[in-house]
């Protein structure tokens, strides 16, 4: 599980962010001590609250001065660690890691029912992603409308596993879970069953909340009306941590 | 303006040009010439006409093509029906609005829901503004080069630059009436083009005071600038008599929306057809049934299907839509000064039937022009239009919707079936430029009769050409729902089907 107990005996170690030394758990990863301190790294898999899967990559740092490229989500801090968050090179790989993800599926901002509250469409604006050099794959997938409160639009799936994460690890229903492989892998609802007849759905919503993307939203939103609730995993992680 | 380059000769036997109008490039006096102008401009999309011509250089045939193909009857199956709204709205950037409303129609019809007043009040004032600024385009900044300017004058001059030049005052009003139009789009959508503000069940935001005060505060500048353009092409009206006469003057059927008590209406009501001599031959037919009375057939020439009258079948069933359409069938309109505006328009000609020709869709334009403006200070001026009950919600409800609007450039449909779950499984878009194809067709062809001289080929005829087609407004990525920079081309083919000229613009 994600949420670790305050531990009295943990140490204490200094590092170097962008210049900065700071100090830090040593049970901390770079990028929760970069967002202590507010120094701004991409990320799309990690979300605060759930598991570390490093998936995405798109937190990338140097670490060390080192050619190796690292995860800020799944790198625990060492003490005298160097770490640079914002060189032209990981600037180059963000970009191009996230112009992938536009040219694998059909991420149609004008017409998606999360467009201007979407983190893809964020980190694409903060990664310079004015054009998409590679070209789309223009494949089709489905979209699952059969649930009476939401619907999965697998075209805007960017494969975070988010939602699989919250489900079972906040939620215990894991009702959502990963199947196939490269491009035909996608995120399905007991063992691939339409999300309307899952018998394990519990219809939370939290797998909605926490997409980044508009593949999961609300039925009954408009292009643009999905605002998705930022806050509340962090809250309830909170909550939850103390008893 | 535009780069203008030359077009290849079709052929590569062919002898190199020999004439050089100042934007045209003509082959030598043989029937196998060849001669391109680029780029075509002043219509919105990209089109082709083919002009074949036969042994004595007379015209003999006339096509009107659009040689584009965009598929979004086809793509937008197995989307979620909400998306509709702004997936089809991309059909156009000059006129989203009317894709907009007639989308969400057809999505409040699948809800099965009537919507608030409110909401309906609202989303009229953004038709009629959507309505102002694309009739101010048309007009003053397509069309006003040819009437102001002349048809036969210097190319290079022949647009709405020129028009700044000659009649600097005009030119302006164009673009601050145009402004006008487009900033009520953006106060009540948030922006000029493709808003997402309105939506099945209504309007996701209501009115607020300052915005509607804002509004209304523009509208008496714009009621002048309208009056005062009305009043000066009132005396230019008298000069284009040769043109009235032969630029698309025939009989034809005329189909539009008109309210309940039959006045000229562009959002809701039923539709009525007329004919030639103006016959009511359908009233008061829900816009649900419009597949009832509407076929559409289809041509290898052309992306841009042909819509015509059922009972009379296809090419018989040729009818128009558009200003001159909502003018001829309505019985008022119901403002003071668009009334008076229209009463003039029906002295356009002598007889009393509908006004035939399709150059006064020029005049028509300016009388709605004045219809939009007046409309919209009486909506905004209705208390109720700041009420905040604006959208009704709901799922879902029905099979098949049916959304009709009247679109600046004529009758818009969007007919659309679902399944269970809310995905799409069927769409038909019928697109007023759609309407309008067989009437476009015969009006180039009957242009081209008086005025193209196929042995002696000036630039100033085939601009007529052009005009003609602009008279219409037509809106051809609407029409195909098309995609591509296909330019318009026009070709003229001797009796051998033999390219001789080719005017291409884009």
């Amino acid at each position: 599980m994600p949420i670790r107990a305050v531990q009295p005996n943990v140490r204490v170690v200094t590092l170097n962010i962008d210049g900065q030394d700071l100090s830090a758990r040593e049970d901390e990863t770079i990028i929760e001590v970069c967002r202590e301190n507010k120094i701004p790294v991409p990320s799309l898999c990690w979300l605060e609250g759930l598991s570390v899967v490093g998936a995405c990559r798109l937190c990338v740092v140097e670490v060390d001065g080192g050619p190796r490229l690292q995860a800020a989500c799944s790198t625990r801090v060492r003490e005298g660690m160097r770490v640079q968050t914002n060189t032209d090179k990981l600037q180059r790989y963000r970009r191009t890691l996230v112009e992938l993800l536009f040219a694998e599926r059909n991420h149609v901002c004008s017409v998606c029912v999360s467009n201007g509250h979407c983190e893809l469409q964020w980190l694409a604006q903060r990664c310079g992603v004015d054009h998409v050099r590679m070209p789309y794959r223009n494949a089709s997938y489905s979209v699952d409308s059969s649930h009476e409160m939401f619907r999965v639009d697998h075209n805007r799936c960017v494969l975070c596993t988010r939602c699989v994460r919250v489900c079972d690890e906040i939620e215990g229903a894991h009702t959502w879970d990963m199947m196939g492989r490269g491009s035909g892998c996608q995120v399905v609802t007991d063992l691939a069953k339409p999300w309307g007849d899952s018998e394990s759905c519990t219809s939370c919503g939290k797998c909605v909340q926490v997409c980044p993307t508009g593949a999961l939203v609300k039925q009954g939103t408009s292009v643009g009306e999905m605002v998705k609730d930022q806050q509340f995993l962090s809250i309830l992680a909170r909550r939850r941590s103390h008893r | 303006m535009w780069p203008r380059t030359e077009a290849a000769a079709p052929t590569p036997t062919r002898p190199p040009p020999a004439d050089t109008f100042n934007h045209a490039t003509i082959g030598p006096r043989t029937m196998s010439r060849t001669i391109s102008i680029e780029p075509v401009t002043r219509i919105e999309g990209h089109a082709r006409i083919t002009l074949q011509l036969a042994d004595t250089g007379e015209v003999e045939d006339a096509k009107f093509h659009l040689t584009q193909f965009r598929g979004f009857e086809k793509f937008c199956e197995g989307r979620p029906y909400r998306e509709m709204p702004a997936l089809t709205a991309r059909t156009c950037g000059i006129c989203p609005v009317s894709h907009l409303l007639a989308s969400n129609k057809a999505c409040d019809d699948l809800l099965a829901v009537t919507i608030p007043p409110t909401a309906e009040k609202l989303r009229r004032i953004m038709n009629l503004a959507q309505l102002l600024q694309s009739h101010a385009l048309s007009f003053f900044h397509l069309s006003s080069p040819d009437l102001l300017l002349g048809w036969d004058s210097d190319p290079k001059d022949r647009n709405i630059f020129g028009v700044m030049r000659a009649e600097p005052e005009l030119a302006k009003s164009g673009i601050r009436l145009r402004q006008i139009g487009q900033t009520i789009i953006e106060s009540l959508g948030g922006k000029k083009i493709h808003p997402t503000w309105v939506v099945p069940g209504g309007v996701n935001e209501p009115l607020t005071v300052a915005k509607r005060d804002a509004m209304l505060a523009m509208l008496p500048e714009a009621l002048t600038i309208a009056k005062d353009t009305y009043a000066f092409y009132k005396t230019l009206v008298p000069k284009f008599l040769d043109e009235a006469s032969h630029f698309g003057t025939m009989k034809t059927m005329f189909l539009s929306l008109v309210s309940p008590d039959g006045h000229l209406e562009h959002y809701d009501g039923y539709l009525r057809l007329k004919d030639a001599t103006g016959r009511i031959l359908e009233d008061k037919v829900p816009p649900r049934d419009y597949t009832r009375i509407i076929g559409e057939a289809v041509e290898d020439f052309s992306y841009m299907k042909f819509p015509y009258y059922k009972p009379l079948g296809y090419p018989k069933g040729i009818y128009r839509v558009g200003p001159l359409a909502r003018l001829n069938n309505a019985d008022a309109c119901g403002t003071p000064y668009a009334d008076v505006a229209l009463a003039e328009f029906h002295t356009l000609q002598e007889d009393a039937g509908p006004i035939a020709s399709s150059f006064h869709y020029h005049y028509a334009r300016l009388v709605e022009i004045i219809y939009a403006i007046e409309s919209m200070q009486r909506l905004l001026k209705d208390p109720e239009i700041l009420d905040t009950r604006v959208r009704a919600r709901a799922r879902g409800n029905k099979s098949e919707g049916i959304g009709v609007s009247e679109a600046p450039r004529g009758t818009l449909m969007h007919h659309y079936k679902i399944d269970d779950e809310g995905l799409i499984t069927w769409v038909d878009l019928i697109i007023a430029t759609g309407h309008n194809n067989l009437a476009m067709n015969r009006s180039i062809k009957q242009v081209a009769d008086a005025y193209v001289d196929g042995t002696d080929v000036k630039e100033g005829m085939l601009n007529r050409v052009e005009a003609v087609i602009r008279c219409y407004d037509p809106c051809l990525s609407c029409a195909s729902h098309a995609f591509g920079q296909m330019p318009m081309v026009i070709d003229i083919r001797n009796a051998a089907g033999d390219v001789v000229r080719r005017i291409a613009r884009g």
